[in-house]
């Protein structure tokens, strides 16, 4: 695009983005040591994945397995024939010198993901998936990048299976392409291939350019050649939705203000600063050929594209939504709350089969998550006590205690001290007051206050109000309000 | 003498990637050697196309955990070491 055209008109962002995740498998990808984080440097490591002269690779089939349950949820391609290939380049996280990645023949192509932001669906194209192994991690030691003084290598990393997905240039806004990590690992979650928690498990390379927003046709669809001629930057050493879109931000407004300034936008990398919300250029010096991609020859390809038929996916987060809607009658917006991460889902259909559909999603959705992301927690933190909070959801529907103290001190205790529910109802003496107990208060109350009695009878209905408050009382709170109001109306009326 | 060409600069290229510092001397060295060794490639562009057994394909294990090396093992080769890591010079 010509500067002079992109000073006059409006501008607009193509983002696309480059998703590295590891799959969790038992085992790493060409070897048998296992994926399990350790805190000891250097302890899940073999000839294999240190590099050793002589080593040979054997790919693991879990990890093409999973390969494949991606493929099936992103509705891509799984080609007849796939293979891997050698990406070299020099640096003390690869042992071997060289990536075993895959080049022209990945495992995906041609998939599609939908996301929702903020209230709209946008399909979001993914242009390839690919198996490759992680490098291994380095420590510099005494100071930053630059001015450390030595380097420490461990390779308890290097070989963790690794699925890189690239979309096609399909985000305006960096909201959306936030949206669209999120999305992502929660189909990964739903598939059971991917820990979020894993320190990690999840990094980004995000790729910017700025062209005249007169650009875009009707259907939101930009041509090769504007897409050619705008230069883009790539930033790297994202690890997280959100440093993805401030590092998003920060390079759209950087590249606009070069624009507008008539200065051009380099073709570059750029390092993610995480601290200062900001990106500064690497100095790269290799090109892609410079890698000198060429075929492995120690592994054969692969032919998995039947595998699809073969392995079974579970029903993913939109499907799981609509049918929520459907079968239990929920809004939109507790589907998908219900449905965000599969533990919720499948511990919500636990209590909506038990008990009313209803009473189960405001207990899960609203005072479950609620309390729990209060306190910075997930489900998987309470995953071996689902059936105390089933519990806690049975004493509420069976009218054992109110709901306002099952969610006021039972839930809050459960949370916070880990107590069982029954425990807490029978410490604090929560149990609802038998009807005998209240009939007794309401009498009482009647004898003990004649002035407020009498205010009643002359038509001063806040009168009752205070009975209410007195009965309360003598029940220690564990009545109903409404159940006593109704009775001591039924009590003065006559 | 070799009929291919590989020029100085071709060399250096590689040097860098490789990360591999070359005097001068060495770079012409090599630049002779590199033509030399791509002769021989070429070479192989006569050898006539034979039948072969067909590829093997779908070669996999299954994802169960193997011993590997111990912690000492793993390092036994390395010069320098620092609290189980292996140690190099700063990189960036």
């Amino acid at each position: 695009m010509s500067t002079q055209a992109a000073q006059e008109g409006d501008l607009a962002a193509v983002i696309g983005l480059e998703v590295h995740v590891q799959l969790e498998t038992a085992t790493k990808i060409f070897c048998g040591c296992s994926t399990e984080p350790t805190e000891e440097p250097n302890t899940n490591v073999c000839p294999v994945c240190l590099g050793l002269p002589g080593a040979l690779p054997v790919l693991n089939e879990g990890a093409v397995e999973a390969a494949v349950k991606v493929g099936k949820a992103i509705d891509a391609d799984i080609p007849e024939e796939t293979r891997f290939h050698r990406k070299n380049y020099y640096y003390p996280d690869l042992p071997k010198n060289f990536q075993i990645t895959q080049y022209d023949e990945p495992i995906c192509r041609d998939g599609e993901l939908e996301v929702s932001v903020e209230g709209e669906r946008r399909t979001v194209r993914i242009r390839r998936a690919h198996l490759e192994e992680d490098p291994g991690s380095l420590q510099h030691v005494g100071g930053g990048i630059d001015s450390a003084t030595h380097t420490r290598v461990n390779y308890n990393r290097a070989g963790t299976p690794l699925m890189e997905i690239v979309t096609k240039p399909d985000f305006r806004r960096p909201a959306e392409a936030r949206a669209f990590l999120a999305k992502l690992e929660e189909v990964l979650e739903y598939l059971g291939v991917f820990d979020s928690q894993r320190d990690g498990s999840l990094r980004v390379d995000a790729n910017l350019s700025i062209i005249p927003e007169d650009e875009i046709d009707d259907e939101g669809a930009i041509s090769e050649e504007t897409l050619a001629d705008a230069n883009r930057t790539e930033v790297k050493n994202i690890s997280s939705h959100k440093g993805a879109e401030t590092a998003l931000a920060y390079e759209e407004t950087r590249q606009k203000n070069l624009i507008r300034r008539g200065k051009g936008v380099q073709q570059e990398t750029r390092h993610f600063n995480e601290t200062h919300g900001s990106t500064v250029s690497m100095r790269s010096k290799e090109e892609e050929k410079d890698y000198r991609y060429f075929e492995e020859a120690d592994l054969p390809p692969l032919q998995v594209s039947d595998w699809k038929e073969r392995i079974p996916i579970p029903e993913l987060p939109d499907a799981r939504r609509e049918r929520f809607e459907e079968e239990y009658g929920l809004d939109d917006e507790s589907a998908s709350k219900l449905t965000s991460t599969k533990q919720v889902a499948d511990f919500y259909e636990d209590v909506a089969e038990s008990f009313d559909p209803d009473l189960a999603a405001t207990w899960v959705a609203d005072n479950l998550l609620g309390e729990l992301n209060y306190r910075d927690m997930q489900i998987t933190d309470v995953e071996g006590r689902l059936d105390e909070f089933t519990r806690l959801v049975e004493l509420v529907a069976d009218d054992e205690i109110t709901t306002k103290n099952a969610e006021e001190i039972v839930l809050r205790r459960m949370l916070d001290e880990g107590e069982q529910p029954d425990d807490i109802v029978e410490a604090e003496g929560l149990g609802k007051t038998g009807e005998d107990e209240v009939a007794q208060a309401v009498t009482e109350a009647i004898d003990e206050n004649p002035e407020a009695v009498a205010d009643y009878e002359d038509g001063d209905d806040g009168a009752i109000n205070f009975l209410v408050g007195q009965v309360m009382g003598k029940t220690g709170g564990s009545a109903d309000p409404g159940t006593v109001n109704g009775l001591l109306r039924e009590e003065l009326d006559d | 003498m070799s009929d291919t060409e590989a020029t100085p600069d071709d060399v250096r290229h590689v040097a860098e990637l490789a990360r591999v510092d070359l005097d001068e001397d060495e770079v012409d060295e090599f630049a002779d050697q590199f033509a030399d060794i791509l002769d021989y490639f070429h070479a192989l562009d006569e050898v006539p196309t034979v039948e072969r057994d067909a590829d093997l394909v779908n070669v996999m294990r299954p994802d169960e955990v193997r011993e590997g090396l111990s912690q000492a093992e793993a390092l036994s080769n390395a010069d320098e070491t620092e609290d189980g890591y292996f140690r190099g010079p700063n990189v960036s």
